[in-house]
């Protein structure tokens, strides 16, 4: 039988390979695929508890969460190609003008 | 009569505050006429309400309310007695005359405005101090008083031994402060209540035992305000501030304070004796040893001062015995005769230009006049002459030791009252007769502006009167205090009074023969006795050796070892942690994207970590 | 039984591919896997019964935002390996085993000692899924909804304006030139 406990084990183990993914990538547009494995893992996270509590607002937030990962993705995605045109790379670490 | 009660506190207050505003310019002369006047206002509402005040009313306002919280609740109240009007009439009588004395005296002093803005704001206090209706109320102007005492004793700042004079007052004050709010702090955990009346009616339900502490401690309080023994050193220091100061603070009003306290907690000391009896013998104590340090003493304020200390310990025979109306007798009388005294003082040494020994004064009577009479009258009185003031007040404390079968204490009196007389009269004599040594050391004296002696007269006259109104003073005042009761024999009355005049007339004689012929030859000087006298009794040179300077050792030892090594490391050693890890984490910050979510990722585990491991408290 | 053997295929599978994501040096397999990943998530939505969101998930995620990944990927090259220098990977793998059990625990703790299981089915007789989300999203969460839409809308907006606006130039330039042609 599979229980709560599994779904939530499943879509934690999602999340720390999207926490590997963060901090391993240094490619801007990996590092993209990484935090959508991060929301989706949140996402099976969501509907699970909301199954097993017989709530339909665990998928409402998966839901809304999937609305925002794609306007992240259409604005990140557009300021991606923005700086890959003004600087020839998408490497992290040629993104330190931060740097005080 | 609210209406005069509230002027006669708060004139004083809005003169200070005015004046205060001038503080830094330029000498006004405005500011003194103002403040004097504000003050007589002050005297004026003070006499209506002395007319007004009989057996069945006097004046209880409740301003607003002030502390309350908890159980505690303590309104702004005031009230006008019988007790606390004779206070107000005093206190203002002087300050007014100080005052305008003032004007003359701070003529050519470049903070006059400032002199008169603390000079008012010190009656404001004193006016708290004697019109508040509960412990809490005095207590405020308790410390008012010790504050504008410690401005206007160092009002000359610049002068190191000034500003040390007025720490030294204000410390020692702090010392018996302490003692006073014990004692209060009893009262209230007793009684549950700092009101004088409900105080006073719940007191005689206490333990006996508690009753005395809190007798102990109120009197620890008012032996510092008076300067009694061993708190006294103040006094005589204090002399470095103004001499209107002196005559004001440090004469007629602050110092009797203490006395004031006795006399308002009657209803506690009468269910103490064995306490009130310790007060009368430490104040006996102190009538005599006061007394004899001003036997020697050279400096004509320190004089003066000795003297008000060794009147002070009269008051406390008298308030220690149970006389209280005696002692507030002798409260004003000598608030009378002794700020007279100080005032002239002033004027002897405006005229030398500030120089205070008397061995270099002598035959000043030339040119001086007036301020010699105005001096010898005051020195009649505190001598205890008929028909002046001293002899009414001083001679009741005398019978009261010798009714109350307290002979010892009657002793000590009896003997510190030919001290008095001798003491008083060699100051005169030093200063306004015999030998002109002023003239050898090249100096100029002259008299005061006629206004400032103008102002004095009435003290004089005061000084004179004042003791005839004996009777009318005992009716009114006993409405409010306890009587005292005499049980001696008319005769036996009679003859002590005889006899303290015999001694205080054969010490005055004394002294002018002794002057008169050029006084004690210098061999005297080399006595046992005159050096310890003339040392104090050594006892300034035993608090420096055996407090003040383990306390300044132990000082530095606290500031070398424990506040260098143990609290600046302490406080260094966080300060470098933070700068090292500061410095440390600054390459966290690189800028590098990549790095910044390790980060995020650190702090993620350590807040999950915290969510497991972390429970708090429930 | 097939509920089991489906969950553990899927969880392999979905993990397998994400793994790849995060592993792979290709960019262009990294998104394949992702796509795959993405499909393989929404299985689980139709294991819990929630048919709408499997289906948005798959046209979402595997439709639009692949859709969009390929397209921004076209204008890179994607043809090499993907150059990555990575540093302290020990802290690395230690600080994401860390998290991992961590967040393990922390979802398994609580749960196992209740071990709930599906006590209310969110399925109502002759109600589907389906007719419940609209129920639920247009009533409840109207105004989340419609906060959404204008975000997409904004989103769509701004990528179209960050990317298609005088490509040749970059952004910093442009309106330095723009003011110059006015004032001349």
């Amino acid at each position: 039988m599979i229980t709560l406990t599994h779904y939530l084990v499943l879509s934690a183990i999602l999340f720390s390979i999207g926490l590997v993914g963060v901090m391993r990538r240094k490619n801007l547009l990996m590092l993209f695929f990484s935090t959508e494995i991060l929301l989706n893992a949140v996402n099976v996270g969501f509907v699970a508890v909301g199954h097993y509590y017989g709530d339909l607002s665990g998928q409402m937030f998966a839901f809304f969460i999937i609305a925002v990962a794609a306007s992240e993705i259409a604005v990140g995605l557009g300021l991606l190609i923005l700086w890959y045109k003004k600087t020839g790379s998408t490497d992290l670490d040629t993104l330190n003008m931060m740097k005080g | 009569m609210e209406k005069y009660l509230y002027i006669a506190l708060f004139a004083p207050i809005v003169g200070s505050l005015i004046a205060a505003l001038f503080a830094q310019s330029p000498k006004n002369l405005f500011t003194g006429i103002l403040t004097s006047g504000l003050i007589f206002v002050s005297f004026v509402s003070s006499m209506i309400l002395l007319n007004y005040v009989d057996m069945d009313t006097i004046v209880h306002v409740e301003m607003m309310d002030w502390i309350s919280a908890g159980n505690l609740s303590i309104p702004f109240g005031f009230v006008v007695d019988q007790v606390s009007v004779i206070m107000m009439v005093t206190v203002t009588l002087v300050s007014t005359i100080v005052h305008i004395y003032s004007i003359g005296y701070m003529e050519h002093d470049e903070s006059f405005n400032r002199f008169f803005s603390w000079l008012s704001a010190f009656v404001f206090s004193m006016m708290i101090l004697v019109m508040s209706d509960n412990f809490v109320g005095l207590f405020i102007g308790w410390e008012g008083v010790g504050l504008c005492s410690w401005g206007l004793i160092g009002f000359w700042y610049k002068k190191h031994s000034a500003s040390w004079a007025a720490n030294e007052a204000f410390i020692m004050n702090r010392i018996a402060d302490l003692g006073m709010l014990m004692g209060l702090f009893l009262i209230y955990w007793n009684i549950g209540s700092l009101q004088y009346d409900i105080v006073f009616a719940n007191i005689v339900n206490l333990d006996l035992d508690i009753v005395s502490w809190i007798g102990i401690f109120l009197f620890i309080g008012a032996m510092g305000k008076s300067a009694q023994f061993p708190l006294h050193t103040w006094l005589a220091d204090a002399m470095e501030g103004p001499t209107p100061v002196s005559a004001l603070i440090h004469a007629a009003t602050m110092v009797t304070a203490g006395v004031y306290l006795v006399i308002r907690c009657g209803e506690i000391y009468a269910l103490i004796p064995d306490v009130g009896m310790f007060i009368a013998s430490l104040g006996a104590f102190v009538a005599v040893f006061a007394a004899s340090m001003a036997l020697v003493n050279r400096d004509l304020k320190r004089i003066i001062a000795y003297s008000t200390l060794s009147q002070l310990g009269y008051m406390f025979v008298a308030a220690g015995l149970g006389a209280y109306w005696i002692a507030l007798f002798h409260l004003m009388t000598h608030a009378f005769f002794k700020s007279l005294l100080f005032l002239g003082a002033g004027n002897v040494m405006h005229a030398m230009d500030g120089e205070l020994d008397i061995k270099k004064m002598g035959g000043l009577y030339k040119s001086m006049r007036p301020t010699a009479i105005l001096m010898s009258i005051a020195s009649v009185a505190l001598a205890g002459i008929y028909p002046l003031a001293g002899f009414f007040s001083k001679d009741k404390i005398l019978e009261v030791a010798f009714n109350d079968a307290s002979y010892f204490l009657w002793g000590a009196l009896f003997v510190g009252a030919g001290l008095t007389a001798f003491y008083s009269f060699r100051l005169v004599m030093l200063v306004f007769f015999g030998e002109k040594v002023h003239e050898k050391l090249g100096y100029h004296p002259h008299e005061a502006q006629p206004f400032v002696i103008y102002a004095l007269t009435p003290l004089a006259l005061l000084a004179i009167v004042a003791g005839f109104f004996e009777h009318s003073f005992h009716e009114f005042t006993t409405q409010l205090l306890a009587d005292y009761e005499f049980t001696l024999d008319h005769s036996v009355a009679l003859m002590l009074i005889f006899a303290t005049s015999a001694i205080a007339l054969s010490g005055i004689a004394f002294a002018v023969y002794n002057y008169k012929r050029g006084g004690f030859s210098e061999k005297i000087e080399n006595w046992g006795v005159y050096k310890l006298l003339s040392n104090q009794y050594y006892i300034p040179k035993l608090y420096d050796v055996a407090i003040m300077k383990p306390f300044t050792a132990l000082s530095r030892f606290a500031w070398l070892n424990i506040d260098n090594k143990i609290v600046d490391a302490t406080v260094d050693m966080i300060a470098r942690v933070i700068y090292g890890g500061g410095e440390k984490a600054r390459k966290m910050q690189s800028g590098n994207l990549s790095s910044m979510l390790r980060w995020m990722v650190v702090g993620i585990v350590v807040l999950l970590a915290l969510a497991i491991f972390y429970r708090p408290m429930v | 039984m097939f509920e089991v053997i489906a969950f553990y295929t899927f969880s392999i599978l979905t993990i397998i591919m994400f793994g790849i994501v995060v592993f792979s040096k290709n960019a262009l397999y990294a998104m394949s896997a992702l796509a795959g990943g993405m499909i393989f998530i929404s299985g689980f939505f139709f294991l819990l019964g929630a048919e709408f969101l499997g289906v948005v998930q798959i046209v979402v995620y595997s439709g639009a935002v692949m859709a969009l990944y390929a397209f921004g990927m076209m204008f890179f090259d994607t043809t090499r390996d993907v150059k990555e220098n990575i540093h302290y990977k020990k802290v690395l793998y230690s600080l994401s085993i860390i998290s991992a059990v961590l967040i393990v625990i922390i979802m398994s703790a609580p749960i196992y000692s209740a071990n709930i299981e599906s006590l209310y089915p969110s399925v109502i007789e002759g109600v589907g899924n389906i007719q419940m989300v609209g129920l639920v999203l247009f009533t409840k969460y109207l105004i989340p909804f419609e906060l959404a839409a204008v975000m997409l809308l904004v989103s769509m907006i701004s990528g179209i304006l960050l990317v298609s606006k005088r490509m040749e130039m970059n952004l910093t330039q442009e309106d330095h030139y723009e003011e110059k042609g006015e004032i001349i």
